[in-house]
């Protein structure tokens, strides 16, 4: 597993069409895929076995962002401090700021309440889960709208799997009860000073939570008139 | 004009049986145990256009202890096993089940570890209807169908020996897992 | 049992026993009942509605707990619909995806292939050289499931009040979007129609003059329903300042969609971000300021004759665009091949098997690596929305470069409307509490997922 950043060549080809992303967009490797159809570095003959993959998300934007995104970045880091935002990523025109989990409370109060801001609306929370980023597993995904200025933002809070705790926004946005409670019964993230933080979605003593890379789909092997075909996470892959 | 123009003398004989099967399966009262999908093309078939109350069927008695079938329309969730299980619980005898579309059937496209792989884990099924969701018309197929087998369904001693048959040819008919060969 | 006798019924005496007190009920003696309960009881009536229930809107359990008639609190129970299709899409192609996710809010499904279809299609970036006739297309489908969505929305409303009518003549309606759906699709629900880079199929033979007999006959036929229901007085009665709901309120519980356009708010994501062409059409946003259900169910029946226009704004154009692709020109993303029904039931056209089997070796390749491995996205996150019936339905998607998703989250508007349900129905009567939930219109197959 590797990570490292690389920037970008000047194009990428997607689906055989060049695509020139912005200036302010780098390439992250954030993980090194191995093998595939579900090969993994045996004694295969194949040559399948030994294909790597990197995985390249949208690292950490330059400055200047483009259009409002600046503006926004600035106002916030006026209001709430430098350290409250981790990274910037401005990818596919929407923009994303990691926020550090100490903060996410100040931040959004802040979100919703400056009228230069003003992201009334919290479209959702939901989770994340990437086992390969030690330390820093489970992302909580925060999607807020601002009706005034009608734009859209995003808010990311990674935390690591042995201390899943975020403070909730409840208080600032109410209707992150149940999004929140969703994220923690497939998660785990725990969101304190949530006023009731349980299961919602799967039966009150589910053990585990089921969105979780680890967990299994849970399907049964499907046999008819002798032939059988395995459930969907056991069949072969390409990725 | 009327079936009493056409009889010798005006008399029709018939047996209890016949006359019991016939009452049941004209007015077999479904119960409401709509989940999703399948559940909207049911209601569709107490709609207008595929009209359930010709066959006796309009009324979806929402308390199981008035209804005769239960056609449980849709995908039938973890945490909506044991609520299934005790409205087939409370509905009294005679009673069927009809498992509409593939989700009820056999966990349909969802095999995974929310959804049931098929009613039949929890509940006995009288009729299987694949489809997602099946049209209207399949419904009223399968419901025709149910309805030739409560037409034939006797009463008394008569109906221990049915069971009793039908049980022997259930456990010397070949499996489907061991049908190999066409697919088909 | 004396009709004429008041007092206690010196045969029926209340007595005291191990698990309580029991009285003896012989007719005509009620108010001993209630004057013998200790009025310093603080025993709560919890009454549990659902999940199998008929006025419950499918499969929502709604625990309240009542003081005589009042409701003075209102929970509600959901997660006896969730089927996993998030989790399930990690395990599907991109393309395969949308079959999942058609089956969640299944009311509306075009809306949840749309906004599925518009993050990969944002991911890919191809946005722009999707053609404009499968735009157009995606907006019809969209507006035609956007009415038979109300008129669901309004004839289940009407069955839990108990106004049968209201419900056999939505349905009957229905009927008619539905066959439109058929005919354009191949299937009445669950279509699978939008797919990344375009639509499944083109417009079929007749289809276009089947959408203007269908507009011609709605536009007979919906005035008919809003004659039945909107001055009816019992109609009037049971829904006005039911399940008030104001602008802050809404927006402090994330409502959106007729609850949030019956505040007089007009937001609606179809004219404030536009998307799939949607700026092009002359169409108006419908709000009215009664933020009750009556406000909200006038709301979905001027909604309908605004799709109305939009659908015949659709069809003029389309008519204008023979020939034209339903599919982006990219060989290595585009669907392979247009549905038509054969002599075993719909597949794969026989133009398109006769041109991969005998005329172009590339064609097969394609067909091929398409259906069985799926085209790769590039890695990244996106948010995209689209106004549903019921509000902004959103999907979040993360690829990691691979043919299938990493992870697929959808903001189901029937999930945040429903937290609004404590709001709206706390204080009022057990009654409301059927009406208050009818006007918000959740589906809980979007709600559990």
């Amino acid at each position: 597993m590797t990570g490292g950043s690389t920037q970008d060549p000047s194009s990428t080809t997607v689906g055989g069409e060049e695509v020139v992303p912005s200036e302010a967009r780098t390439l992250e490797v954030v993980e090194v895929r191995e093998g595939m159809f579900g090969v993994r570095g045996s004694g295969d003959t194949s040559g399948y076995g030994r294909l790597q993959r990197p995985v390249a998300m949208p690292g950490t934007a330059r400055r200047p962002y483009g259009g409002w995104f600046d503006e926004v970045a600035d106002r916030l880091e006026q209001l709430a401090g430098e350290g409250a935002v981790e990274s910037v990523v401005v990818d596919r025109d929407e923009l994303t700021l990691h926020v550090r989990r100490e903060s996410i409370l100040e931040v959004a109060r802040h979100l919703r309440d400056d009228a230069a801001l003003r992201y009334e609306l919290c479209s959702g929370i939901s989770g994340v889960h990437y086992p390969h980023e030690i330390g820093r597993e489970l992302h909580a995904v925060y999607h807020l709208l601002s009706m005034t200025h009608n734009r859209r933002i995003r808010l990311e809070v990674a935390v690591p799997d042995a201390d899943p705790h975020v403070p909730s926004v409840v208080s600032v946005y109410p209707t992150a009860d149940w999004h929140e409670r969703e994220t923690y019964d497939f998660f785990g993230i725990i969101f304190d000073g949530h006023p009731a933080l349980t299961r919602i979605l799967m039966p009150d003593d589910w053990p585990g939570h089921p969105q979780r890379k680890e967990y299994p789909l849970g399907g049964i092997p499907v046999e008819y008139k002798g032939a059988t075909i395995p459930p969907p996470d056991e069949r072969r892959s390409y990725s | 004009m009327g079936l009493e123009e056409k009889l010798p003398s005006g008399v029709l004989l018939t047996t209890v049986e016949g006359l019991a099967g016939y009452f049941r399966k004209a007015s077999f009262w479904p119960a409401t145990f709509g989940l999703a999908c399948c559940a909207i093309e049911m209601m569709e078939f107490g709609a207008p256009k595929y009209d359930s109350s010709r066959f006796g069927m309009e009324v979806f008695r929402a308390s199981p202890r008035q209804a005769d079938l239960m056609i449980v329309a849709g995908r039938v969730s973890q945490k909506m096993a044991p609520v299934l299980r005790q409205i087939y619980d409370q509905m009294a005898n005679p009673k069927y089940v009809l498992a509409m579309g593939v989700c009820a059937s056999s966990g349909g496209m969802f095999n995974n570890y929310a959804i049931v792989q098929g009613v039949d884990h929890i509940v006995p099924v009288d009729m299987y209807l694949p489809g997602c969701p099946p049209r209207p018309e399949m419904l009223i197929d399968s419901v025709m169908k149910l309805h030739t087998k409560i037409q034939e369904t006797k009463l008394g001693q008569h109906r221990l020996d049915q069971i009793d048959s039908d049980e022997k040819v259930a456990l010397e008919a070949v499996p489907a897992s061991a049908m190999k060969g066409l697919l088909r | 049992m004396s009709t004429t006798q008041t007092g206690p019924d010196p045969y029926a005496q209340s007595q005291d026993t191990t698990s309580g007190r029991v009285f003896t009920v012989t007719g005509q003696d009620w108010d001993t009942v209630v004057a013998g309960v200790d009025p310093d009881a603080s025993e709560r009536i919890v009454v549990n509605m659902g999940p199998q229930h008929p006025s419950t809107h499918g499969v929502l359990r709604l625990i309240l707990e009542i003081d005589g008639e009042a409701v003075t609190e209102a929970r509600c129970g959901i997660g006896y619909l969730h089927t996993g299709i998030e989790k399930n899409m990690e395990y599907r192609t991109w393309t395969q995806g949308v079959t999942f996710c058609t089956r969640m809010d299944y009311l509306s499904p075009m809306y949840n292939e749309a906004a599925y279809v518009m993050a990969v299609e944002k991911l890919l970036g191809i946005t722009d050289q999707v053609p404009e006739k499968s735009q157009v297309l995606r907006v019809m489908m969209m507006e035609i499931n956007r009415i038979s969505s109300h008129l669901v929305a309004i004839a289940t409303g009407g069955m839990e009040i108990g106004a049968l009518t209201v419900m056999t003549v939505g349905f009957r309606e229905r009927e008619l979007c539905l066959d439109i759906f058929e005919l354009f699709t191949g299937l009445r629900m669950n279509h699978a129609y939008i797919r990344p880079g375009g639509v499944a199929v083109d417009v079929p033979e007749g289809g276009l003059d089947a959408v203007d007999r269908f507009v011609a006959l709605m536009r007979k036929r919906l005035p008919e329903l809003a004659a039945l229901c909107n001055q009816n007085p019992i109609f009037k009665g049971r829904l006005k300042d039911v399940g008030y709901l104001d602008l802050a309120g809404c927006l402090a519980l994330g409502v959106t969609g007729p609850p949030l356009r019956s505040t007089g708010y007009d937001w609606d994501l179809r004219k404030k971000q536009p998307y799939s062409g949607y700026e092009t059409y002359d169409f108006d946003v419908i709000t009215r300021d009664e933020p009750d259900a009556y406000g909200r169910f006038r709301i979905r029946m001027d909604e309908m004759d605004e799709s109305l226009r939009i659908v015949e704004q659709c069809v003029t154009r389309l008519r204008g665009l023979e020939g034209a692709p339903v599919m982006v020109g990219d060989r290595k993303i585009a669907w392979p091949s247009q549905l038509s029904v054969g002599p075993d039931g719909q597949g794969n056209s026989a133009d398109h098997i006769r041109h991969i089997m005998g005329e172009s070796m590339e064609a097969l390749i394609h067909h091929f690596k398409l259906v069985t491995e799926g085209f790769r996205v590039p890695a990244g996150q996106v948010y995209t929305s689209v106004e549903s019936p019921r509000g902004e339905l959103a999907c979040h998607l993360v690829s990691d470069g691979g043919t299938r998703p990493y992870r697929a989250h959808f903001r189901d508007p029937s999930f945040s409307n429903l937290q609004a349900t404590a709001a709206m129905s706390e204080g009022g009567m057990l009654s409301d509490v059927i009406v208050a939930v009818a006007s918000i219109d959740p589906v809980m197959g979007g709600v559990d997922r």
